[in-house]
């Protein structure tokens, strides 16, 4: 197990690096620059701006600062937008505000999601398990941006029971809709595929043994359906939680949380270079990180994975 | 702000108004307008929707409007503009312009830095050594070299030292400027952000950092108290303000909402006091809330440009082309059909709303529809294109879903009146630049806003010179007459020349131009509706109580 996890942590390594160095190639071939505006700059005030942002300089001169500036001092420098700010204020103001409501709507979906999910399974065919299925395609078919201004119209303009959007700290008022907003998608996704692979089990022949021995049903049904049913639903919340926890541009957009979410898409629109491969760096590592955990979470449940 | 803070605050007006009523008496919130004599609400912040964050307030870094509008509230100018743009004094009481016409005197008043410290003619300098300095890397450094400040343009473009800048503080009160050559509307140049001062100690101290609401000094009527990005934005008011006195309102709030449908449902839940109107809502907005939906003109127009370049489709390079598809556009069916925002149809580039400038006559605005229709079919058919023939190219605008719109309509009304097939492809903002900027592309949509309000904003841009001349149009004549118009005692002669010319040679076709359509809560007074520049300042604003 230990050698297992060395192995899997140091293959993500060079994943990181050619995920820095696509980023990095991908950008500079986007058109336009960080200063191209409508009204275009005059060649000289261009040239004071992109000696002061080092882009005056061959590419690999620029590669190497930005990575030496990385790994030696964690500093992803300075924001070409957002003059009065360095990447990482960037990053610590926006990722604290999408790691909060993120991994809310994981914990809201995953507490949700499977009970429901089994409930479904265990009462198979009964009003229960329809109510759980249609619940799980209605949520599914309704994306979070039509979400997120339906609750702003009910909870802020009729009712006026929570704020229509801001963040003010994290204040739980202002974390509801989002997190509703975030969750119910993963949540039905969740029930759906716990119900299922439920279902699969139940019907094993093992399942039968433990019911012809006499086992009480609610003990099969946590000792030895759990763990094996959990398998598929491991494998979504792996992706699920590191879409959650790097931020959605609609929560963003619509519940003006200023979360990371909005700042990658207008750092690429902006080609705020130095903001966009700090963000992609961050939610690389952390996509690769939750992929590892993941695995590894997979080889305890599943012990032939281990091999 | 917090909602329920908020909520708690309406339900307190809302029973101290009732309490009010039931005593038949008012002493609760008696306080009136020094001016209008509306009653003051007891509440006075001001709370409005920003598109955006807003990337920087470093007065000497700052672009685009609406950064500018939280640079005017922190700090302030030499001078300020009036609800009608018209100069009035800010940090200088009054100005003297010298004989030869190129050194102005600026009298500066005592005035208090938010820290206490005097403003003085040195923060001024070192601003504007800072804003030419190219270690400040200022993109509004082009500004200060428009305004043609000795050795101005050397320090930007030749890395002369900047201290050799000709500005100078003759006391501590008396600022001094040296200009290369006479620019009769400097004055109104030092109402821009780029001129504003900056306090120096905390510039030096802090880096980058000093915009931080914990080490910001300004001198303006508020202070900024909050500053997260994509959020918010607070500005509270600055007791140490020179003109404390006759600031009513007390906060200021920005809330970034980017998406406006949004914005409008928080208008409505009454989060906030001001937001734009989304493209096509305005008549609706207007009958359910006729007293708070409102539309005026603004300094900025829509056009499509030829590229009449080499790399231009040869097509275009005939004038009757170019006519014809000008006069087939249908311009009343795009502002009264598809925008619905009051917008202007637009028959010459200037805006009619531009300081001094009368729209001059050109033919085909007269004419009736039909008229133009008939005129365009005629060209173009004189130009050799129809069935067997017909005119095909690329009709170019940056992803927009209002752009959208128009761009289709405009297509339609081609298709169907001309049989011309426009194929429409839209491009994300900054490829769209880069594409118009190389004339990479047949027929390309356009838009400026004036930066200054004077005809000139405008035409300049028709020169074969200009960097925003995209369709490479070249006109000798016109060259000339906008050379002269600077010197010139009767510029409008020139611009309506202009004008007349570009009607002849249709180098652009323009289609609209621009309105400010915004929602205003009706309890929010002093919106300078009349400033077609609009040049905000928090502090002329109030809240009336309802």
């Amino acid at each position: 197990m230990f050698s297992f996890i060395i192995r899997r942590s140091f293959s993500s390594i060079p994943t990181i690096l050619i995920l820095i160095l696509i980023s990095f190639a991908l950008m500079r071939l986007a058109p336009g620059s960080p200063f191209s505006t409508d009204r275009g700059l005059p060649p000289e005030v261009l040239a004071n701006l992109e000696a002061k942002y080092g882009l005056n300089l061959p590419w690999f001169e620029q590669l190497y600062t930005y990575l030496k500036g990385i790994l030696f001092n964690f500093d992803f420098g300075p924001s070409f937008k957002y003059k009065d700010r360095s990447v990482n204020d960037i990053l610590a103001q926006g990722f604290p505000v999408t790691l909060t409501y993120g991994i809310w709507s994981f914990i809201v979906a995953v507490a949700v999601g499977i009970p429901l999910g089994i409930a479904a399974a265990v009462k198979h065919n009964t009003k229960l398990d329809y109510a759980a299925v249609g619940f799980s395609i209605g949520a599914q078919v309704l994306p979070n941006f039509v979400m997120a201004p339906i609750l702003v119209i009910i909870f802020t303009l009729w009712l006026n029971w929570l704020p229509g959007g801001g963040w003010n700290g994290g204040q739980w008022q202002y974390l509801i809709m989002p997190i509703i907003a975030l969750s119910t998608s993963y949540m039905a996704s969740i029930a759906r595929i716990t119900r299922s692979s439920m279902l699969e089990v139940l019907h094993s022949n093992f399942i039968r043994t433990a019911r012809a021995k006499g086992l009480p049903y609610r003990s099969i049904i946590l000792r030895h359906a759990l763990k094996p049913a959990m398998m598929p639903v491991v494998s979504y919340l792996g992706p699920a939680f590191v879409y959650m926890i790097t931020g959605s541009v609609i929560i963003d957009i619509y519940f003006s949380t200023g979360g990371m979410g909005q700042f990658f898409v207008d750092a690429a629109l902006n080609r705020d270079y130095s903001l966009l491969m700090g963000v992609t760096i961050v939610f690389g590592v952390m996509t690769i990180l939750f992929n590892t955990l993941v695995d590894i979470t997979y080889a305890w449940l599943d012990p032939k994975i281990r091999l | 702000m917090i909602d329920n803070n908020n909520n708690f605050k309406k339900i307190m007006m809302a029973s101290a108004v009732s309490a009010a009523l039931a005593l038949t008496s008012t002493t609760a919130f008696s306080a009136k307008h020094p001016v209008t004599g509306d009653e003051l609400a007891a509440d006075q912040s001001y709370t409005y929707r920003l598109l955006d964050g807003i990337p920087t307030i470093d007065p000497q870094l700052v672009e685009g409007v609406e950064s500018s509008v939280v640079v005017r509230d922190l700090f302030e100018g030499l001078l300020n503009q009036d609800d009608l743009g018209n100069n009035i004094p800010g940090v200088a009481k009054s100005y003297d312009l010298s004989d030869d016409k190129k050194t102005y005197t600026f009298h500066l008043r005592k005035s208090n830095w938010s820290n206490g410290d005097p403003v003085t003619a040195n923060d001024f300098v070192y601003a504007w050594r800072r804003a030419v300095d190219p270690a400040t890397a200022s993109p509004y450094s082009w500004y200060m070299e428009m305004m043609a400040i000795k050795n101005g343009a050397a320090i930007i473009k030749e890395g002369m030292d900047p201290k050799e800048l000709g500005v100078k503080a003759v006391d501590d009160y008396t600022f001094e400027v040296t200009l290369d050559a006479p620019l009769p509307y400097f004055p109104g140049m030092v109402t821009h952000t780029t001129t504003f001062p900056s306090h120096q100690a905390t510039v030096e101290k802090f880096g980058k950092d000093w915009t931080r609401p914990e080490n910001i000094v300004g001198n303006g009527a508020y202070v900024l108290t909050e500053w997260t990005l994509k959020e918010k934005n607070v500005r509270e008011r600055n007791t140490k303000y020179w003109n404390n006195d006759k600031t009513i309102l007390d906060k200021v709030t920005a809330l970034v909402i980017n998406d406006e449908n949004q914005a409008l449902i928080r208008f409505k839940a009454g989060d906030i006091d001001k937001t734009e109107i989304p493209a096509g809502q305005y008549p609706s907005m207007k009958k359910s809330n006729p007293t708070e939906a409102f539309s005026f003109p603004r300094l900025c127009n829509y056009y499509y440009t030829f590229n009449l370049s080499d790399s231009g489709p040869e097509a275009f390079k005939d004038v009757r082309v170019r006519k014809a598809l000008s006069y087939a556009l249908d311009r009343n069916v795009i502002v009264k059909n598809v925008l619905k925002g009051g917008q202007f149809p637009a028959y010459t580039f200037t805006p009619a709303a531009t300081a001094g400038f009368t729209v001059p006559e050109v033919p085909y605005a007269a004419w009736t529809q039909k008229e133009r229709d008939a005129k365009a079919k005629e060209l173009l058919a004189q130009a050799g294109y129809g069935k067997d023939k017909p005119l095909k190219f690329d009709m170019l605008y940056n992803t927009d879903e209002a752009h959208k719109k128009v761009a289709t309509v405009i297509s339609q009304m081609w298709k169907q009146k001309l049989g011309v097939n426009a194929v429409l492809a839209n491009q994300e903002w900054k490829t769209f630049l880069e594409t118009r900027k190389k004339q990479n592309f047949e027929l390309a949509r356009g838009a400026w806003c004036g930066d200054y309000n004077e005809a000139s904003t405008f035409l300049d841009l028709m020169t074969t010179q200009a960097g925003y001349n995209h369709g490479k149009w070249v006109n000798t004549e016109v060259d000339t007459l906008m050379s002269d118009a600077k010197t010139s005692e009767t510029p409008n002669k020139n611009y309506t020349r202009v004008e007349q010319l570009m009607a002849d040679e249709m180098p652009v076709i323009p289609v609209y131009h621009y309105t400010g359509i915004y929602m205003i809560k009706d309890t929010l007074k002093g919106w300078p509706i009349k400033n077609v520049q609009q040049t905000i300042y928090s502090r002329t604003f109030y809240k009336a109580a309802k």
